[in-house]
C-alpha cells in the first residue's frame, strides 16, 4: 500500500510542481504550487512525520500561498501574462534529456540510504512533535537561533527597500 | 540530548556580540539624532574591535586543539579563528570606507552598519560550523543581508537590478546547495562533517548518489565563490550595488565561502577527494580562462574588477584542488593578501567622482596622477599587486599557491595560471598607464574630464591600511605565513 501512496503523492508532486512553473495564468500557477505542497505534506506522513506535514499544510499552504495571491492580485500582471518562447521548447527538450540521464544513473544505484537514530519506532515512543521540540531546544539550538536572526535580518532589510525615498533622498543624481 | 552550557556560549562569544551590535545599532538607530548617526559606525566598529580582542585570543589559545560545541554542530579551532579574524578586520575597513562613501551617494542609513554586522555573524557562523544546517544558515545569513546592501540605492534601477538577480540566482543556488545536502543526508544518515566523512568511508567508490551530491555541493559554493560557470551574476551586481559594497561582497563574502567549501569538501568529502578534484579542476582552469580574458575588454572598472574577482577566485581554486596542507594554508594567506589590495582598488574607486556621479569607469582616471598624485600612487600599488608583481603581497600570494600546485605534481595547472597571471598584467597596467601616461581632458567629452578625488579622513585611513598591508606583507609575509600554517585544518 505505502509504494502505491508514495508514488501518487511523488508523481503529482512532479507534475504539480512542472506546472507551477509552466502555467501562463499565475493565478493557476498558485493552484498548482497548492496541490504541490498538499501532495509533498502527504509524502511527509508516510515517512511518519505528521507534525511536519502539519505544519507544512499551516504555513505553506495557509499562509505563504495567500501572501503569494495578494501579491499576484496587487501586482495586476494581466498584461505580461501571455507570451510564448519558441527557444523554450529548446530548453525544454535539454533539460528533459539530462534529467532522463540523471534518472538512469540514480535508478542504477542502491536505494537504501543510511538510517539516522531519529527511526520511526524511536520517534513514536516519544511522539512527533515532543521528538522534534526537544531536538530543536537542545541539539539544535544553535541553528534554531541563527535562524531567528535571519529572519530578524529579513524583516528590517523588507522595510529598508521597502521604504519609499523621501524627496530629500531624491534630490541627487538619477541613475 | 545535552541543554547549552556555559562553554558552548563561550565558544560563539564573537559571534554572539557582533549579533548583538547589529541588533543594537538598529535599536540605536532612532534613538540618535540626526547629525550623531556617525557614532553608530563608531559603536559598530568598536563591537568589531572587542570581537577581534576575543577572536585573536581563540586564535592563540586553539593551535592545535580544536573544541567542539553545541554538541558538535559547531567548533571552535584556529582554522575558524583565522578567517574570522580576516572577516573582522575587512568588515572594519568596509564600515570606514562606507561612513564616506554613503553620504556621497546619500544612502546614509544607520542600517547598513547593523547589515554588515548580521552578514560578518553570518560569515563567522559559516567559518566555524561543522554541520551543514548550521553552514548553510550562516551562509543564507551572509546573503541575505547583502541582497539587501545591494539594493541600497533605492533611486538608481542599476542598484535594484543587482539586488534582484543576486536575489533570485543566489536563492536558486541556494536550493541546489540544500538539494545537494539531502542527499548526502539521504545517504550517509548524517549533516554533521564528521557523520558524513564516517558515511563515506562506508560506501562503494563512485557510489552515484554520493557523486551528484557532490556536484549539486560545487555549483552552490561555486555560485558564492563566483566560479565559472556559476559567475554569471557577478559582472551585473558588482557593478550595480554601491562600491562599499561590492568591495565587502568581492572581499568578504568570497573568503567566507572559500573557508567553508574548504572545510566542508576537506573534512566532509575527503574520502572521495579523486572525483571532485578531476570536477573542480576543470571549473578551476575555466574560471582563470574566462575571468582573466573577458576582463581584458570591460571599460567599467567596476565590471573589470568583477572579471578579476573571478580570475582570482580560480588562483584560489588551485589551493582546493591541490587538497593538502600547503594547498589550504595558500588558500587562506591568498585570500589574506587579496582582501588588502581588492579592498584597496575598490576604496579609489569610491573616491573618485565624475561630476555629481561615481567614477567608475577607466577613462576617468585619466590622467588622474596630475590631479592627485597620491590616489594615483596608491591605485598603482593595488594594481601592480592583484597583477601579481613583486615586491607587493599580491605576487607573495600567487607565489604559495604556484608552489602549492607544483609540490603537488601539479605543474600543469601552475604553468596554467602562470600564464593567465601574465595575461591579467594587462588589464590591470592599462589602468596605471591611463593614470600616468596620458594628459587629463580638459574639455567636456574628454576622458578624465570633471574628475575630482573626494578624500575623507576616514576613506584616507582604509587605503593606507589597505597599502601598508599590500607593502608590508610583500615584503615581511612571514607572520601571515606562519598564522596560515600554524591555522589549517587538521587533514584527515
Amino acid at each position: 500500500m505505502v509504494p502505491i501512496f508514495f508514488a501518487y503523492f511523488a508523481l503529482v508532486s512532479i507534475v504539480a510542481g512542472l506546472l507551477t512553473v509552466s502555467l501562463r495564468n499565475p493565478v493557476h500557477c498558485g493552484i498548482a504550487l497548492l496541490a504541490l505542497l498538499g501532495h509533498v505534506a502527504g509524502l511527509f506522513v508516510l515517512l511518519h512525520a505528521e507534525f511536519v506535514a502539519v505544519v507544512q499544510i499551516i504555513i505553506y499552504a495557509g499562509a505563504i500561498l495567500i501572501l503569494y495571491l495578494f501579491v499576484l492580485m496587487l501586482l495586476n500582471l494581466k498584461t505580461e501574462e501571455r507570451y510564448f518562447h519558441r527557444r523554450h521548447a529548446w530548453y525544454i527538450t535539454g533539460v528533459g534529456a539530462l534529467t532522463v540521464e540523471l534518472l538512469m544513473v540514480l535508478l542504477a544505484s542502491r536505494f537504501s540510504g543510511a538510517k539516522g537514530p531519529a527511526t520511526v519506532a524511536a520517534v513514536e515512543e516519544i511522539g512527533n512533535s515532543t521528538a522534534i521540540g526537544i531536538l530543536m531546544f537542545s541539539d539544535y539550538l544553535l541553528p534554531f537561533e541563527i535562524v531567528g536572526v535571519f529572519l530578524l535580518g529579513a524583516i528590517v532589510g523588507a522595510i529598508v527597500l521597502a521604504k519609499t525615498p523621501s524627496p530629500a533622498d531624491l534630490s541627487g543624481d538619477e541613475r | 540530548m545535552t541543554i547549552v552550557s556555559t562553554a558552548d556560549l563561550l565558544a560563539i562569544l564573537p559571534e554572539l556580540l557582533v549579533m548583538a551590535g547589529g541588533c543594537l545599532v538598529l535599536v540605536l538607530d532612532p534613538l540618535t539624532a540626526k547629525d550623531r548617526k556617525d557614532w553608530l559606525a563608531y559603536f559598530s566598529l568598536a563591537v568589531l574591535g572587542a570581537a577581534f580582542v576575543v577572536g585573536y585570543w581563540f586564535m592563540g589559545a586553539l593551535t592545535g586543539s580544536p573544541r567542539p560545541a553545541f554538541s558538535g554542530l559547531y567548533v571552535l579551532d584556529a582554522y575558524g579563528a583565522f578567517w574570522k579574524l580576516l572577516l573582522i578586520l575587512v568588515s572594519g575597513l568596509v564600515i570606514l570606507l562606507a561612513k564616506a562613501h554613503l553620504k556621497l551617494e546619500e544612502i546614509d542609513l544607520p542600517e547598513f552598519y547593523a547589515f554588515i554586522l548580521l552578514s560578518l555573524s553570518g560569515m563567522m557562523v559559516m567559518v566555524s560550523g561543522t554541520d551543514l544546517l548550521v553552514i548553510y544558515l550562516g551562509l543564507e545569513l551572509m546573503s541575505l543581508s547583502l541582497y539587501v546592501m545591494a539594493g541600497f540605492k533605492r533611486y538608481a534601477p542599476r542598484s535594484l537590478e543587482a539586488a534582484a538577480k543576486y536575489f533570485i540566482l543566489g536563492s536558486f543556488s541556494s536550493g541546489i546547495l540544500l538539494y545537494g545536502i539531502s542527499l548526502l543526508f539521504g545517504r550517509t544518515g548524517s549533516t554533521t562533517l564528521a557523520g558524513i566523512r564516517d558515511g563515506i568511508a562506508g560506501l562503494p567508490p563512485g557510489d552515484p548518489i554520493l557523486l551528484m551530491a557532490m556536484g549539486l555541493l560545487v555549483v552552490g559554493f561555486g555560485f558564492k565563490v563566483a566560479a565559472v560557470p556559476f559567475h554569471m551574476w557577478t559582472p551585473d551586481v558588482y557593478e550595480g550595488s554601491p562600491t562599499s559594497v561590492t568591495a565587502y561582497m568581492a572581499v568578504a563574502s568570497k573568503a567566507a565561502s572559500f573557508a567553508a567549501f574548504l572545510r566542508v569538501f576537506l573534512e566532509a568529502l575527503g574520502g572521495i577527494k579523486e572525483s571532485w578534484r578531476m570536477l573542480l579542476v576543470a571549473v578551476c582552469i575555466a574560471t582563470m580562462v574566462l575571468g582573466n580574458v573577458v576582463a581584458i575588454v570591460q571599460t567599467n572598472i567596476k565590471r573589470m574588477l568583477a572579471y578579476s574577482s573571478i580570475a582570482h577566485a580560480g588562483y584560489a581554486l588551485i589551493g582546493l584542488v591541490v587538497a593538502d596542507a600547503a594547498g589550504t594554508a595558500s588558500v587562506m594567506l591568498y585570500l589574506a593578501i587579496y582582501a588588502f589590495m581588492n579592498l584597496g582598488a575598490f576604496a579609489v574607486v569610491t573616491m573618485l567622482r565624475r561630476g555629481g556621479l561615481e567614477g567608475d569607469e577607466i577613462d576617468d582616471f585619466t590622467g588622474l596622477a596630475r590631479r592627485n598624485k597620491w590616489a594615483a600612487l596608491v591605485m598603482l600599488l593595488f594594481m601592480f599587486s592583484l597583477a601579481g608583481i613583486p615586491p607587493t603581497a599580491g605576487f607573495i600570494a600567487k607565489f604559495y599557491i604556484f608552489m602549492a600546485a607544483v609540490g603537488a605534481n601539479m605543474t600543469g595547472l601552475a604553468v596554467i595560471a602562470v600564464v593567465f597571471a601574465a595575461i591579467s598584467a594587462y588589464f590591470y597596467l592599462r589602468v596605471v598607464m591611463v593614470m600616468y601616461m596620458k594628459e587629463p581632458g580638459e574639455t567636456a567629452g574628454t576622458p578624465g574630464y570633471d574628475v575630482r578625488v573626494v578624500a575623507s579622513p576616514a576613506a584616507i585611513a582604509v587605503l593606507l591600511v589597505a597599502a601598508l598591508g599590500v607593502l608590508i606583507l610583500g615584503v615581511f609575509p612571514d607572520p601571515l605565513i606562519q598564522a596560515a600554517q600554524s591555522a589549517i585544518l587538521p587533514l584527515k
